[in-house]
């Protein structure tokens, strides 16, 4: 029998999600007995596999490279999951959204020059290999379609539990009922 | 006292005239989702998620501001109600900043809930996110902009029970703002008598108590009809 590909995701997002994926305990176990876990921030694969099954995507759009990993993301997996709710709505990353229409240079001054006096090596602040933030930083479904919204800050681990469960049988999720935002 | 006789989702019910069908309805068990509506103040039909379908109107109409009449044929419960019910919420949701994870109100909020209720995961609708302000002059509570769902409680409890009236709305649409004082700083307002009522009504983490952490603001609200007969039968 072939094993679905699980896969987890990483975006702007703090890794609560993910915390609260390994909260769900020895029940991993049963995860892991009935899916392979192909790529993720919790193992050491590098490339994205092109066949994926289910992906988790953990955290808001906010750079030029969040763009491009959710674009190749959505390409190569049948079911994609917004997983909680930085993909959802974006949270806390989409703050800066309010802030000058989430414009970067304001945001960059606010962050690393306001009361900041710390200089490495002659550098405020890094611009060489580090993403680039798009103009306003936009839930998962707002770029590539979206086949589950997961949502929670974190999702508690029971419904990540049971929503892998449906998922690894070929199912839509169907939350629990008061399943909200925030946590 | 003259007696009018409707139905509710078909089932045959009574209700006094001057009576609202959101009175009757909750009345006879029948749960309509509200949020600006609050036993004890006057109503205002400010957020619209209480309409419901009545025969003979192409309209919606909140059931909180729509008196009971004879004969009248309610519906609560229909697509075409939760279809405009989740976009209300999603419209709240999307035209300020409400960040449910790090909001004083967080599992003790009526938007989070009614949210919930509708089975809303996403905001399909594109978000506005205003630059919006936080006035904590006062000295004991504050008031952030980015949270307010503009329903009004504060200003009804503050006039009507209150009877300090420091609450009122400035502005139309997308820049109504509720305001203190004709728009001065709460902490420099000359009528705020520092009661907390407004804390205490606002369904939201829009007003609240400083000195909060995140999802510990729980509100007190029986109060409220009792005082509000209280102060009736006082200056009657």
């Amino acid at each position: 029998m072939i094993r679905p590909k699980l896969a987890t995701v990483w975006l702007d997002g703090c890794s609560g999600c993910h915390m609260s994926l390994l909260d769900i305990d020895e029940r991993l176990l049963t995860i892991t007995e009935r899916a392979d876990l192909v790529y993720s921030p919790l193992v050491d694969n590098k490339i994205f596999p092109d066949d994926v099954d289910v992906v988790l995507v953990e955290g808001a759009v906010s750079t030029d490279e969040d763009l491009k990993r959710v674009t190749m993301v959505r390409k190569r997996s049948k079911t994609l999951v917004a997983f909680g709710d930085c993909a959802l709505t974006t949270n806390v990353p989409g703050m800066r959204n309010a802030i000058d229409g989430g414009a970067a240079e304001p945001l960059y001054a606010r962050a690393y020059g306001e009361n900041v006096t710390a200089v490495v090596n002659g550098v405020v602040r890094p611009t060489h290999d580090v993403p680039h933030h798009l103009p306003r930083t936009l839930p998962v479904h707002k770029v590539v379609e979206v086949d589950v919204f997961l949502p929670g800050c974190p999702p508690s681990a029971d419904v990540i539990f049971d929503a892998l469960v449906a998922l690894l049988d070929g199912k839509k999720p169907e939350l629990p009922v008061g399943t909200h935002f925030g946590g | 006292m003259t007696v009018h006789t409707l139905t509710i989702d078909g089932v045959e019910r009574a209700g006094v005239e001057g009576q609202t069908v959101l009175e009757v309805a909750r009345e006879s068990g029948v749960e309509i989702p509200t949020l600006c509506h609050l036993d004890g103040l006057c109503d205002v039909g400010a957020c619209r998620l209480c309409v419901v379908e009545v025969k003979g109107s192409s309209k919606l109409l909140p059931s909180c501001a729509t008196a009971v009449a004879e004969g009248m044929e309610v519906t609560t419960d229909s697509k075409r109600l939760t279809a405009y019910r989740r976009t209300i919420i999603e419209m709240l949701f999307a035209e300020r900043n409400h960040v449910c994870a790090v909001c004083v109100a967080n599992n003790h909020c009526e938007l989070q809930a009614r949210a919930a209720d509708l089975g809303l995961t996403h905001i399909e609708l594109d978000t506005v996110n205003p630059a919006l302000d936080v006035d904590a002059s006062h000295e004991r509570f504050a008031i952030d902009h980015n949270r307010c769902i503009m329903c009004t409680r504060c200003v009804r409890v503050c006039d009507e029970v209150e009877g300090a009236h420091t609450w009122d709305v400035m502005g139309r649409g997308l820049d109504a703002r509720v305001v203190t004082d004709l728009g001065m700083p709460w902490g420099e307002s000359t009528t705020c008598t520092g009661c907390g009522k407004c804390v205490q009504v606002c369904p939201t983490g829009a007003i609240f108590e400083k000195g909060r952490p995140i999802a510990t603001t729980k509100v007190t609200r029986p109060y409220l009809p009792y005082l509000k007969t209280n102060s009736q039968e006082v200056s009657a």
